[in-house]
């Protein structure tokens, strides 16, 4: 059991970030389908600076500045050109791919070198504590730092003026405009921050999971982050919440794969697709998202 | 209020179309291979040998027709599947899973249903099959959309994650080979075969006529009228009585049938075994070969043809040259942001980056 709680939390880390990425986005009012290509750049960039540097440190600056570039990039042809988020989320997935593919085989040839990654830290004392300690205290400080960056975000959005200002850009451009807030401002800064995130994800993937990259690796676990924010019901801890759920799933077919119980893997992987499915399909209606979500904001507009 | 300007605008966009907006696909098909050279050279590839491989991979010889035409069938039906939904507002993100659907339906019918039936049963059987499939999957996300307002950006790239895993679970039991030996289905009997003339099957004509008949549909069709008007403003379209939802259903469950299409194609006229990875992602391909058609039906045939040999050239630039077949994919990726990223926002709906176009209809009003 407490081996099963601590996998759940280790594996639903990336998703936890990468979706804690896309809240901020989405807030502010647009949806980044880019994420999964976001959270492979992190990983290649993560990867390829902390095997030349031996700092995996180093590993996840580089994901935020290569996450940050990425960004902008969305930026540009989303918020300024005003181009379809879709549409630019889905060329910088395929960009994504493309890029760190070329990129790992030019530099590695095959012969990928393991990355140096981030060990887990017992937190002193309460790493001792009886089940609570093996489940929460001995992780990568990854883990940590998310905890702490779920916790500053909802704080952030429920009672800052900043919060409250992305949120009114994402629920009511045209409002917040006449307030005198920069809705396009808040945007990028939020795009910029998302995918920063995503970057940082992948790089989780790289520095403390499995240590090389592999082209696509990423697997569709920037669409699961998509799904969490929905299934989270956009809020800090629903995030949280439902990341730890996927982590959960994940965590329990790889036991019951293990056991060779007679269940299917593909019945397993794709669970959380139909659960989330069937959350959308039979949640509350109309409830939680953002009213301006994937709408463009011109001010010149009507 | 400020209406003299956006006329003028308007006025002006439409003086300088014509031969600029013929031009200004090619343009953007250029640029994207001028970047994947550079970026192929920034980490020590040759672009000459990359191109050289490209084309002789997908025109050089008959055989490299072949590979090409193959793979154009394929992006053409899923294009259109894309163009059909994105023109009526609904963001098909899902043909990848539509197409799997629309395999698996066929292969069942071929060999499983009806294994022993003669050909101009079984053919047409299969076809049928394969469309109700994709088309069902499509709907699946036409309907949520409809009834519970769920996103279908969301829907249909999560019914892409669930039919391929269906699919694997089929070819691991259900409709795996009697030997068991690998996680793919019995081959085809032979009546269950398309027909073919040097390799290039039946699939490929039927999916220009198709081009044909949805260009036929979009534009020249009441039906097609409300669809678009629906993709422009689901809002006003509303205001005009027209039930937009109702269009969204079909548009999606025409877009999947396509796309269902295009998967019975492929195991009854490419692999004829259905397997895991049956598709090197046409679906999501399709995205770019419609963008680049500006969602135009018959511009939607050359455009799949490029496509096509970008996907057929690309395994030739691998096995050639050693240059990663992925980096096809940054030339999609660029393809896409070119011809709409720069587009001035005018004609078409909301794909190509009009703002007022959004869909005001989910405003819970």
């Amino acid at each position: 059991m407490e081996a099963l709680l601590e996998a759940a939390i280790r594996l639903s880390l990336p998703l936890l970030v990468a979706a804690l990425g896309e809240l901020i986005v989405e807030r502010a009012g647009l949806i980044n389908i880019g994420t999964e290509g976001m959270m492979l750049c992190g990983a290649f960039a993560g990867y390829a600076v902390a095997v030349s540097t031996g700092s995996p440190v180093a590993g996840v600056m580089g994901a935020v500045v290569v996450g940050l570039a990425v960004g902008s990039l969305f930026a540009f042809f989303a918020v300024v050109r005003r181009v379809d988020q879709i549409v630019v989320g889905t060329a910088i997935n395929l960009l994504a791919l493309g890029a760190t593919g070329l990129a790992a085989r030019s530099l590695y040839h095959g012969s990928a070198p393991s990355a140096p990654g981030f060990a887990p830290v017992a937190v002193p004392f309460l790493s001792e504590l009886p089940f609570v300690g093996a489940v929460l205290f001995r992780h990568t400080p990854y883990v940590y730092l998310a905890g702490l960056l779920a916790l500053t975000i909802g704080i952030w959005f429920a009672h800052t003026r900043g919060g409250l200002r992305l949120r009114a850009v994402g629920e009511s451009a045209r409002s917040a405009d006449s307030q005198g807030v920069r809705v396009n401002a808040f945007r990028i800064g939020a795009v910029l921050a998302g995918s920063a995130l995503a970057a940082v994800a992948g790089s989780i993937l790289t520095l403390a999971q499995s240590h090389v990259f592999t082209e696509g690796m990423t697997a569709g676990r920037g669409f699961i982050a998509l799904t969490i924010v929905i299934f989270g019901r956009w809020s800090a801890s629903g995030v949280t919440l439902a990341a730890l759920f996927f982590g959960a799933a994940v965590a329990l077919q790889h036991r019951v794969q293990a056991r060779g119980v007679d269940i299917p893997y593909q019945v397993t992987l794709m669970l959380p697709y139909v659960l989330t499915l069937m959350v959308l399909a039979f949640g509350s209606r109309g409830s939680g998202g953002p009213s301006d979500l994937g709408r463009a904001y011109r001010r010149e507009a009507r | 209020m400020n209406a003299p300007a956006i006329d003028r605008r308007k006025f002006g966009s439409r003086a300088s179309s014509g031969l600029f907006e013929l031009l200004r696909p090619l343009l953007a098909v250029a640029v994207a291979f001028a970047v994947a050279g550079l970026v192929l050279a920034l980490f020590g590839y040759s672009p000459g040998a990359a191109l050289t491989a490209l084309l002789r991979g997908s025109f050089g010889s008959p055989n490299a027709w072949t590979a090409t035409l193959q793979k154009t069938g394929p992006l053409l039906l899923t294009g259109l599947a894309v163009t059909l939904c994105f023109r009526c507002g609904a963001w098909n993100i899902g043909a990848e899973g539509q197409l799997y659907a629309g395999a698996l339906s066929a292969t069942w019918i071929a060999t499983w249903l009806l294994p022993g039936a003669p050909a101009v049963l079984l053919v047409p059987a299969l076809a049928l099959a394969g469309a109700a499939g994709g088309a069902l999957w499509g709907s699946i996300a036409g309907g949520l959309r409809a009834t519970r307002g769920v996103s279908e950006v969301i829907s249909t790239i999560l019914l892409n994650f669930i039919a391929i895993q269906i699919v694997s679970l089929a070819v691991h039991g259900p409709l795996q080979e009697a030997s068991g030996a690998y996680p793919q289905s019995e081959a085809f009997p032979a009546a269950a075969r398309l027909p073919a003339i040097a390799r290039i099957h039946l699939g490929l004509p039927i999916a220009l006529m198709l081009a044909f008949g949805s260009a036929f549909l979009l534009f020249r069709t009441a039906l097609g009228l409300r669809m678009r008007a629906v993709g422009l403003s689901a809002l006003a379209s509303r205001f005009a009585g027209i039930r937009a939802e109702r269009h969204l259903v079909l548009a999606l469950a025409l877009g999947g049938g396509l796309a269902g299409l295009a998967g019975a194609f492929e195991v009854a006229g490419v692999t004829g075994r259905l397997f895991e990875r049956l598709s090197p992602g046409y679906g999501y391909t399709a995205i770019a070969v419609a963008l680049l058609a500006r969602l135009h039906p018959i511009a939607l045939i050359p455009s799949a043809l490029l496509f096509g040999m970008l996907e057929a050239g690309g395994g030739a630039m691998q096995r050639e040259a050693g240059i990663p077949s992925v980096a096809a994919d940054l030339v999609k990726g660029m393809v896409i942001l070119l011809s709409v990223g720069f587009a001035v926002a005018k004609q078409g709906p909301r794909a190509l980056g009009a703002p007022d176009a959004v869909d005001e209809g989910e405003k819970g009003t």
